[in-house]
């Protein structure tokens, strides 16, 4: 943890210096399979370098809407395209690693979901969201619950963070089937990591001003390794006295976030419970379409959009199984242009301020505000009929005038 | 095999005895119906109150039940293993129905959690929580119908744990094929005998594709055998962000056992907390066990305070176990209605009334229906 600390302070000094924006050459698209040319790099000595992923489904239609955006608020930031996929068969490993290379010498990523078919024939147990994770130790998902202007919720004004350790818990895609109709799967905890996970709570709370971190945990049902993660936190907790500590049992946990979210601040978590609690919490503020996440790793970040998941679940299981009855609003989105870009703006807004452009990132975001406040423009899922490209075009002639 | 469950066991004679109570000695209804035994465990903390205010409610609507009291505590059986008095076991295994108050778990080495306990020795493998909007009381959410059933017996909470080495631990999630088959059929049962549409399967198959994947194989298998019953099959992570947005699209969900304690008290949160939830538990030879999943709350414990609406409505499914329909409509109808009137509501859902006063409003309602 003190290592991601001091990591960050080298990338932020490093974006101060590097922030002269390039005014005079426009705004160039780069679309990139392999290292830049050396031409290329020249012209775009003084613009940063941030890796795209755009994922699966909506995702390119997402990235496009963030690449106008940018370009239209000049911002000077250059993507290096990965096009990677476990259900298009685009994620060989030599991919694999020219992507984590890039993240890696970048530091900054934006990445839209890789759909993770539930299916399997390759025998990899570990989806390519998780690889990504495992191979930059993405260790912290942190997700930023707040409600928006202009989206109506059952809840009134909420605003707390979900933190979610994701290198290991239920995701160790450790299983084996022992005899014929047995199967077991391990769960795996460590102290090492718990702790890390711990601190970065702390620390995320202590740095954004929040005064009480949660603690999510299933400790009285697994005893030693959810009570292991529980003895961590209180460990750490003692380290921070300004910060307030307590814990919830995951269950209860769901059930006070239904009857009574305002009461949380800094909630922190293993794994699996952490995917619930952020898709629940997203549930809450009006939907995954609005709600950022950002993946931090002791060297990187990678801001990503967890919403559109669902869609290819559906979608695949509607190609292979046939089934009947499974429908969802973001199933038909795919390429018609209908998809709401709010959360992959959000995160771009959130890049922008972590590479210290604090102006592009606060322009971005009052525009983005504005229209969601004026409620003329709204994407289907937010029972308006705009398009995605009319959402896009409403946020960029909004720019400045928030 | 869950269809047992259903069948109306053939009616057994009173116990006499002095901890029996005759629910509808007064009642004109016993004179056709005999009365039905019951195992009743009042349970710790509010459960003796709690229990009193659901038999006098039987009571004036002269549902045909006849309680039989039986305390459970645990105790050490030979060879120094936990276990549940052997009246108990055995009252239950008679009747094969048992009605159970909130149970505290004692803080000391090595004691098990009751509810676990009741669950082995029964072989409870399926829990079954259905939850329903209470017309009358508002909270975000309207229009919730919705049942989940919990696999009870295996996966996260297999309790196969250990520590490799120092700060390094294993926890087991165990999935067979046998009790996920066990459950998936009982959840198309349940569907057909309670007149719903669709079974919903909620699992993580993407990440734990080999034991998610099983339970997710038995479901659709199962699914096969019962075409007349929509399938669907959702992720554990959709279900919970779809169910905070609209409840309303969700039937019946069938899972594993952390998901389902998960979504099930996430349910709960929907219509009002775990004092308005009714649960019931289903094992093998037809032996269900209906309870009260909230806590024993000590705080308040002989004063009054308490809400029985959770345990009556345990009650009222039990009664509907047993094919007694009827009796199940009238008093849910007088509960229900209790409820609208806020001046009869306890403190916990917004009124000032309290246990007993609570009660009588039930049972005046319960008499004139």
């Amino acid at each position: 943890m003190a290592a991601s600390g001091k990591s960050l302070v080298r990338i932020l000094s490093r974006a101060v210096q590097r922030q002269t924006p390039c005014m005079t050459c426009g705004p160039q698209r780069f679309y990139h399979l392999g290292k830049p040319s050396l031409a290329e790099a020249k012209v775009d000595s003084d613009k940063m370098r941030v890796t795209m992923i755009p994922g699966d489904g909506i995702g390119p239609e997402l990235m496009f809407s963030v690449k106008e955006v940018f370009t239209a608020a000049d911002v000077p930031v250059k993507f290096e395209e990965f096009w990677v996929s476990e259900v298009q068969d685009r994620c060989t490993a030599e991919h694999m690693n020219e992507v984590v290379d890039s993240v890696n010498r970048n530091k900054v990523a934006i990445k839209g979901i890789l759909a993770t078919p539930s299916w399997f024939d390759m025998g990899e147990l570990q989806s390519v969201n998780m690889q990504i994770r495992k191979k930059l130790d993405l260790f912290a998902n942190v997700v930023r619950v707040k409600s928006l202007p202009g989206v109506k919720t059952r809840h009134g004004d909420l605003d707390f963070v979900v933190i979610r350790e994701q290198t290991e818990g239920e995701y160790s895609a450790l299983e084996h089937e022992s005899v014929p109709g047995v199967v077991e799967s391990l769960k795996i905890i460590t102290r090492t990591k718990s702790e890390r996970i711990a601190k970065f709570a702390f620390d995320y709370a202590t740095k954004h001003g929040r005064n009480k971190v949660t603690a999510v945990h299933k400790a009285n049902i697994m005893k030693l390794a959810d009570g292991m993660f529980l003895d961590s936190c209180r460990g750490i907790a003692k380290l921070y006295p300004k910060i307030q500590f307590e814990s919830m049992i995951v269950d209860n946990t769901c059930m006070q976030l239904a009857s009574n979210p305002s009461q949380f601040d800094v909630m922190v978590m293993p794994n699996l419970y952490g995917n619930i609690i952020d898709n629940l919490a997203a549930g809450l503020v009006g939907g995954a379409g609005v709600v950022p996440g950002e993946s931090y790793s002791p060297d990187c970040v990678v801001f990503e959009s967890f919403r559109f998941k669902r869609t290819h679940n559906v979608f695949y299981n509607l190609l292979i199984y046939g089934l009947q009855g499974a429908r969802h609003p973001f199933a038909q989105a795919v390429g018609r242009n209908i998809a709401n870009p709010t959360a992959m703006l959000l995160c771009a807004a959130n890049m922008l301020a972590h590479l210290n452009l604090t102006t592009h990132a606060n322009l971005v975001k009052g525009s983005l505000m504005k229209v969601l406040r004026d409620k003329k423009i709204r994407t289907t899922d937010l029972k308006g009929y705009a398009t995605t490209t009319e959402f896009t075009n409403a946020v960029i002639s909004n720019l400045g005038r928030s | 095999m869950a269809s047992k469950l259903f069948r109306s066991l053939a009616p057994r004679l009173p116990m006499l005895g002095s901890k029996t109570t005759f629910a509808s000695q007064s009642s004109v209804a016993s004179a056709t119906e005999e009365a039905r035994v019951c195992t009743l465990i009042p349970g710790d903390g509010i459960g003796p109150e709690i229990s009193d205010s659901v038999m006098k409610i039987f009571d004036a609507a002269g549902a045909p039940i006849s309680w039989e009291e039986r305390n459970v505590t645990a105790m050490k059986g030979p060879g120094g293993k936990w276990m549940i008095p052997i009246e108990a076991q055995d009252s239950v295994n008679k009747n094969k129905v048992g009605l159970k108050g909130p149970l505290g778990t004692p803080i000391a080495a090595g004691h098990p959690s009751m509810n676990l306990m009741l669950r082995k020795t029964f072989d409870l493998y399926a829990n079954v929580r259905p939850c329903v909007s209470l017309e009358g009381y508002k909270t975000p959410y309207d229009g919730v119908n919705l049942v989940t059933i919990r696999e009870n017996t295996e996966g996260e909470y297999s309790g196969i744990e250990h520590a490799i080495v120092d700060g390094v631990v294993q926890s087991i999630k165990l999935i067979t094929e046998s009790a996920s088959r066990k459950v998936a059929e009982f959840a198309f049962d349940y569907a057909r005998k309670n007149g719903r549409e669709t079974v919903t399967v909620v699992h993580k198959a993407n990440i734990m594709r080999m034991t998610d994947g099983l339970f997710l194989r038995c479901c659709r298998e199962t699914a096969e055998k019962n075409r007349d019953i929509k399938f669907n099959e959702m992720y554990l992570d959709t279900v919970c962000l779809n169910i905070v947005q609209d409840p309303s699209q969700f039937d019946v969900l069938v899972m594993p056992n952390l998901y389902g304690d998960i979504l099930s008290d996430l349910c709960a949160g929907l219509i009002g907390g775990l004092g308005v939830t009714p649960s019931g538990n289903i094992g093998a030879n037809g032996t269900a066990l209906f309870e009260s999943v909230h806590g024993t709350a000590p705080d308040i414990a002989g004063k009054d305070l308490a809400n029985p609406t959770a345990l009556l409505l345990s009650a009222i499914m039990m009664l509907r176990h047993l094919g007694k329909m009827n009796y199940a409509g009238r008093i849910e109808q007088a509960c229900f209605d209790a409820i609208k009137e806020k001046k009869s509501r306890t403190k916990d859902l917004g009124g000032d009334a309290t246990c007993s006063q609570f009660t009588n409003e039930v049972c005046r309602r319960v008499k004139d229906l």
